[in-house]
């Protein structure tokens, strides 16, 4: 790779060891994908939390912050595995919530702003057309190239890191404009009213076109979508299908004139037979789940007119997950409150699906079917071994308040 | 038979082919405390990949991956390689990261040359896999 003087003087311990590390690490990835240089990068969001790390990656953490890792360019959190007001009921281990906290410490003596948020591109920073981030999760990635026109590759935790400490990325995939036109086509015919049918559309597109390189072009959209639709039509398709992007016609910002010669429909009827297909095991209708991404203050809104006047049925747990600023607002505007009246529990700064301890809270509490009107959740849980099921919104709310899953 | 891979990184490696037929995920697949597939359904549920050299034709989701490999690789239940048919930056980050052989890009496919529980190497840097011996 051809690098700047800058660059050389990096990896040349002029920026300290850890920055020296990130770069000749950084320096083997872009080798393998063929990269011809770095690209500066604004953005950094980042995925670290003991769940995804384990006691290797804190290690690893630890030693960076002896060798004082400092972030080069402003950088946030992914949601993480603990809301630790919650753990303890959760029956998360005691031991993992003190390293959780060291995570936390860490991550801030290196200048990470701790936001612990999956939906950074609707609360945090918003990046323009053009603009080179390195984000993580894929969620945020394929909305950041998609909807904002912004330029990032999926990065990992430890990617993102070095991205952080460097302040720059490999220039390859959708860094480049080669990789970033559509090149198939998907007709919207169906109607697509509950954010579930959005994720439903990403499951259908995603599963038969699995490749990061393959970008949908959505078009014939009768309306035009909101950011709440459009954030889980994103994060299935980055989940079934391991795209970071896509393109909307009339809609985001480098959606092409001309569309590609392949295509594929979807309509109703296929949307109806996504529903139709999961399993319903042995009908446990007692986990019901709105999360991955973080709901939004919409989501919350809506959430709360559903189960206002409500109550989660006795022996059923409902959960609900946020980021702290969106909490914040929702006990403001009094959503939070009709959601933990109706008996919701509501998790701050974590995904359900990330949650320390997950599978023996999921044997402890003999959940064996997991409901939710996330896509994407629903795909990304089967390590846990939980049957599960996607419903709109509206059927899960439902489900939760009457026990009965259909 | 050899198999002529198109991007490659890490050491040569030898050990025992698992060839799936369906993609992976070290999230969504992967018991991450004993090596074993378990995500209900998958086809290779029950298999280990603990030492193995691992084929799968395609990479799933995840940007978590970034640190599982890191993770089963200090947990000693990390595959010797793994060989993709089409990958993403996570999966080559995460190998990377973690000092894992990692492939992407294959001919001919591996479904016609190389068979789970054969002896393979990977040598990344000829950007070859031969199959050494066959299984019993």
């Amino acid at each position: 790779m051809e690098l700047t003087s800058e660059e050389q003087s990096i990896l040349g311990g002029g920026r300290g060891e850890a920055a020296r590390r990130a770069l000749q690490y950084q320096l083997e990835v872009g080798k393998f994908w063929g990269a011809k240089r770095f690209v500066p990068v604004t953005n950094v969001h980042m995925m670290g939390d003991i769940e995804v790390m384990g006691d290797a990656g804190l290690e690893f953490l630890r030693n960076e912050v002896k060798q004082s890792a400092r972030c080069a360019v402003p950088t946030t959190t992914n949601a993480r595995c603990m809301d630790f007001a919650h753990c303890e009921r959760m029956g998360q281990d005691a031991g993992e919530a003190v390293k959780e906290r060291e995570i936390i410490a860490i991550l801030r003596r290196m200048d990470v702003a701790t936001t612990d948020t999956c939906i950074n591109y609707q609360t945090v920073y918003q990046p323009h057309l053009g603009e080179h981030v390195a984000w993580g999760d894929t969620g945020t990635v394929i909305y950041a190239n998609s909807v904002f026109g912004a330029r990032s590759n999926f990065e990992a935790g430890p990617a993102a890191l070095a991205a952080a400490l460097t302040g720059r990325t490999p220039e390859y995939g959708f860094h480049l404009d080669e990789h970033r036109q559509g090149t198939f086509a998907v007709e919207l015919k169906a109607g697509l009213n509950d954010l579930a049918d959005w994720g439903a559309v990403g499951k259908l597109v995603g599963e038969s076109h699995q490749n990061y390189y393959a970008v949908p072009v959505f078009h014939s959209y009768r309306r035009i979508p909101t950011a709440d639709e459009l954030k889980h039509l994103g994060a299935a398709l980055a989940s079934y299908g391991s795209m970071g992007m896509f393109h909307f016609s009339g809609v985001t910002p480098e959606a092409p004139s001309i569309l590609p010669s392949e295509k594929m429909v979807v309509a109703e009827a296929d949307l109806e037979a996504v529903y139709r297909n999961y399993k319903l095991g042995d009908g446990d209708a007692r986990l019901v789940v709105f999360s991955g991404p973080q709901q939004s203050l919409f989501e919350m809104k809506n959430l709360s007119y559903l189960f206002e006047n409500k109550k989660v049925k006795s022996g059923t747990t409902c959960i609900v997950t946020t980021n702290s600023a969106i909490l914040k607002q929702s006990r403001d505007l009094g959503y939070a409150k009709i959601l933990e009246d109706a008996g919701v529990t509501i998790l701050e700064g974590v995904c359900f699906y990330i949650l320390q301890n997950l599978s023996p809270m999921r044997e402890k509490n003999r959940w064996t079917n997991m409901v939710s009107n996330s896509a994407k959740i629903v795909n990304i849980i089967g390590a846990h071994r939980f049957n599960t099921i996607l419903r709109r919104t509206a059927d899960c709310v439902g489900i939760a308040c009457s026990g009965v899953l259909k | 038979m050899n198999i002529k891979v198109k991007r490659a990184f890490g050491q040569v490696v030898e050990g025992e082919a698992v060839v799936s037929e369906e993609g992976f995920s070290p999230r969504y697949d992967l018991d991450r405390w004993t090596g074993l597939i378990t995500k209900p359904g998958h086809k290779l549920e029950g298999t280990s990949i603990v030492d193995k050299i691992c084929f799968f034709p395609t990479a799933k989701g995840g940007i978590a991956a970034g640190w599982a490999f890191y993770d089963i690789k200090w947990k000693k239940i990390s595959p010797k390689a793994f060989i993709f048919g089409v990958t993403n930056p996570v999966m080559v980050q995460g190998a990377v990261f973690a000092g894992i052989p990692i492939t992407e890009g294959w001919d001919p496919h591996p479904r016609a040359v190389v068979k789970t529980g054969d002896w393979v190497r990977v040598d990344p840097g000829r950007k070859l896999i031969e199959v050494l011996k066959r299984a019993p």
